[in-house]
């Protein structure tokens, strides 16, 4: 769920950053014209969306996540949240709709300072979070507009049966197409489709690439924090399109060339020169402290080489790629295998894996108040992966957006307290020497010393 | 002598601890955090090399043979007596400070009769000196605690209506801190002799001999201090370099295995946190997990609690043991402390009673953080302030039993340094390093 301004991320700015940010900024200039040129606007969410079948209709889609974690960013989040909760939001409630929900009520004015247009529909897919139903029959009510369901089949059982796949292509057909078809007035163009869905899958495959290549030694990348900017495109407005296709190119040619010159990731202070901890995350990032937040990691030398949170809007890097040849199918398919649509074991299997096949040195959880989809089970999701690959597991806690909950002091000490607690396993696994503890200090008991 | 030191630099307290090279402690040092982290960290460590060379002085008394009721006596009342003259000098700067503020100031236009009164205030307060509380090394009473308590005594006494009390209070409140902000010489080296002499008056000369020659020999023995690793809520602060700062959550790993090897999960429950934490059999830390921003249950909800009855705050754990009827408490949040001590009283309720609530409510929150963190294993070992106070102590054991069965709970009578301490060691171990490498 990203789209973050890439002007945070780094000292250097890549062609792909400046790229991704002219992209961004055609996309809401787009937006704010869209009542003069006479475009359709669909709202929708980042897991499970649609865009491929948008863009079929010509539609302009709105994603409220990335705005409210646009607004965190941009620190105007606090203020969002304050006003819904003035408004009857309970402080329990997700602060991206909150934020939304404030934000809304100041105007509706979007990360590049240009307005919003109102939604034409509401399509909800409906992905594993109970909250994008509540969510979205607030907006409802605000802008009187038709909601196209679509129920997404959690996998409960840990996997997408065919039964489930026909489900999801019957609403497709019977509720969401008819949706779009009476807003726009037009049939759904099923050339433009395909030829949507096969763009799709040529920057899936460079996406790919990019994140495997966090498996070097040092990574290139930081599949997190750095993660965040390169999923921004594919997981929003612009999959399936040739600027996607030209963004991904050119981000794939860029950490190529990294790789090449054995050059680490690039962190809000420059270059990492010195990779001493390499970890996978799990839940999303901060977005109120994002760059202080990635220094903490940054300043020790820890570098994400994978994350779960880069899945939320497609586990591409297992396999999936979106299928030209089975339109319908295969959008079912994709909307069905979105992280936060798995259940608790398949979700421990991804993060074995990937502890394993990216050779790291813990599994870090950034438990976010906000999010049940992440939160719940993620201790349980801690240990079972600490017991099965025996690397230690840390858990941190902060927010979304809300940046009452996050206190720097607070997650500093725990990043360093984990990050050190690594380092000294990593050492007393190698000690050899040890020295008789005196009897004052420790009756009875040998004290390893390390060499 | 080589020694390692460790520096816990806590939101109330700093903490010092000194080990040998062989990983014996030689001294142990505390003092209240103040605002400045540094002075903290320098005085802490003072007071830590003067524990320390008590220890050797032990060591000289035990190697010379000296270890009759004689020698035993002798340490007694020498340590008294440099406590004595530490404290006595400490008092002479507040005094003059007083004087200063008195003739100058806001306090000025009370002219003459400020300074005669505080000049006979001072007088009495050096003669009456109180015996120095020489409890084991964690007395919680610093120079601040004592000094406002015995001058609080005398100001009462002398106040009238020209110079009422709060005056002369206001002059203490604003010089005690100039006094714990200054660097006055505290050490061993510069006070023995006083106190040494005061010690061995009524000595034979053969004795006195003897003593003074042990006691030189220890100040004498330069006590180097080859590596030193800070750790605690401020160690950010501290002047040393990255690689000798360990987080708090490590050290309180190793020290608590050090204190007591078999533990395998300890709790800490201090000022501003509270830490769940599983240990391997090396003290290596495996897992943990702390409170989140808010504070709400650690030892600074017990001080606004005490605040809230006026009491002091080792005063609650006590009161809360004579409680007869169960009261349950949910909420430990800091910022209602207040309110809902008050409702509940205003409800009818014992203080005893809601005090027994409130600390179970207090080890409620340590629980679930200790599930999260994996457990309570066998040996258990809780740390921090809140390991003294007998309520929560009783809590933790109970619904400890409750969860998980009978665990072995170990509390050691120096918990307060249980940070310091893994810091000293750590020092220690990496100065090992570098000589094997
Ligand atoms: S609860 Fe989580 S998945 Fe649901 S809307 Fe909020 S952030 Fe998204």
């Amino acid at each position: 769920m990203s789209e973050p301004d890439p002007k945070a991320a780094g000292a250097v700015k890549d062609a792909s950053m400046i790229k991704q940010k002219e992209m961004i900024a055609g996309h809401f200039s787009a937006l704010s014209r869209a009542k003069e040129s006479g475009k359709k606007v669909v709202y929708t969410f980042v897991p499970g969306n649609l865009t491929e079948l948008l863009h079929a209709f010509d539609v302009l889609p709105v994603y409220p996540e990335i705005n409210a974690l646009q607004s965190g960013m941009r620190k105007k989040s606090g203020a969002y949240i304050t006003e819904a909760e003035r408004l009857g939001h309970s402080e329990d409630v997700c602060t991206y709709v909150k934020c939304d929900i404030g934000m809304l009520k100041a105007g509706n004015i979007g990360p590049t300072g240009e307005k919003l247009p109102e939604p034409d529909l509401l399509l909800l897919s409906y992905t594993g979070c109970f909250t994008f139903m509540k969510w979205f029959e607030l907006l409802k009510r605000e802008y009187h507009c038709p909601v196209a369901m679509l129920h997404v089949p959690y996998q409960g059982d840990g996997e997408f049966t065919p039964a489930m796949r026909d489900y999801v292509v019957d609403q497709l057909r019977t509720e969401v197409i008819p949706k779009l078809e009476q807003i726009t007035g037009k049939k759904l163009d099923e050339a433009k489709l395909e030829e949507a869905l096969a763009r799709s899958s040529v920057a899936e495959d460079d996406l790919v690439w990019v994140l495997e290549s966090a498996k070097n030694k040092p990574s290139p990348i930081d599949a997190y924090f750095g993660g965040v900017y390169y999923i921004g495109p594919i997981f929003t407005a612009f999959r399936g399109t040739d600027l996607a296709v030209d963004y991904y190119r050119t981000l794939r040619a860029e950490v190529q060339q990294r790789l090449d010159l054995g050059l680490g990731p690039l962190t809000p202070e420059g270059e990492m020169k010195n990779e001493r901890y390499r970890l996978v995350v799990e839940g999303p990032p901060n977005w109120t402290s994002f760059n202080e937040f990635w220094k903490m990691f940054a300043d020790e030398g820890a570098v994400v080489v994978a994350s779960s949170y880069t899945k939320v809007g497609g586990m591409y890097d297992a396999g999936f790629r979106h299928d030209p040849t089975r339109p319908l199918e295969t959008l079912a398919e994709y909307c069905a295998g979105c992280y936060t649509n798995l259940n608790l074991p398949s979700r421990i299997s991804m993060l074995e894996k990937y502890v394993r096949e990216y050779s790291a040195d813990g599994l870090l959880i950034n438990s976010v108040k906000s999010c049940n989809s992440f939160s719940a089970g993620q201790l349980m999701i801690l240990r079972e992966v600490e017991q099965r690959t025996g690397v230690p597991g840390g858990f941190i806690e902060t927010d979304l957006v809300d940046p009452r909950y996050f206190s720097a002091a607070n997650v500093k000490n725990r990043i360093e307290s984990y990050l050190q607690m690594i380092e000294q396993k990593r050492r007393n696994a190698g000690a050899r020497v040890s020295v008789q503890v005196p009897a004052a200090v420790a009756p009875k008991t040998r004290l390893a010393v390390l060499p | 002598m080589k020694s390692f030191l460790g520096i816990d630099l806590g939101s109330t307290t700093t903490k010092a601890v000194l080990l040998d090279d062989g990983g014996s402690v030689l001294g142990r040092g505390i003092t209240n955090s103040r605002s400045n982290y540094h002075l903290a960290a320098d005085i802490a460590r003072d007071e830590a090399n003067v524990d320390a060379r008590f220890t050797l002085l032990d060591r000289a008394l035990e190697a010379a043979g000296e270890t009759g009721e004689e020698a035993v006596q002798f340490r007694k009342r020498l340590l008294y007596h440099f406590r004595k003259v530490q404290q006595l000098a400490q008092l002479a700067s507040l005094r003059d400070k007083a004087l200063v503020e008195a003739r100058g100031g806001r306090l000025g236009h009370h002219g003459a009769p400020l300074e005669d009164r505080l000049a006979r205030l001072f007088e009495d307060l050096e003669t009456n000196w109180r015996k120095p509380r020489l409890g084991g090394a964690a007395r919680s009473d610093f120079f601040r605690d004592q000094a406002s308590g015995d001058f609080a005594r005398m100001a009462e006494k002398l106040a009238d209506r020209a110079l009422p009390f709060d005056v002369l209070m206001s002059v203490f409140d604003k010089v005690i801190i100039q006094v714990e902000n200054e660097r006055i010489d505290l050490t061993f080296e510069g006070n023995i002799r006083r106190a040494l002499v005061s010690c061995l008056e009524n000595e034979s000369p053969e004795r006195r001999a003897r003593y003074e020659a042990a006691v030189l020999s220890v100040a004498d023995t330069p006590l180097d201090t080859v590596r030193s690793i800070g750790t605690g809520y401020g160690r950010q602060t501290l002047p040393f370099p990255k690689d000798s700062i360990r987080s708090e959550i490590l050290c309180h790993g190793l020290g608590a295995h050090v204190m007591f090897p078999k533990t395998t999960t300890v709790l800490d429950i201090g000022g501003q946190d509270t830490k769940a934490i599983q240990v391997d059999g090396d003290g290596i830390v495996t897992s943990f997990q702390m409170n989140d921003r808010c504070a709400a249950g650690c030892g600074r909800y017990l001080g606004y609690i005490a605040d809230e009855m006026n009491m002091g705050v080792h005063e609650l754990g006590p009161l809360a043991m004579q409680s007869t009827r169960h009261v349950k408490i949910n909420s430990t949040c800091t910022v209602f402390a207040g309110a809902e001590l008050r409702d509940r009283l205003t409800m009818g309720q014992r203080r005893e009673d809601i005090l027994a609530g409130l600390h179970r409510a207090i080890i409620l929150r340590a629980m679930a953080l200790l599930a999260r963190s994996g457990g309570v294993a066998d040996e258990f070992t809780f740390t921090g302030g809140v390991a003294n106070n007998p309520a929560a102590v009783q809590a933790l054991r109970q619904l400890v039993e409750e969860n998980y069965g009978s665990r072995t709970l170990n509390i050691s009578p120096n918990s307060i340094f249980t940070g310091a301490l893994g810091a000293a060691l750590f020092a220690l171990r990496a100065s090992q390093e570098v000589a094997n490498a």
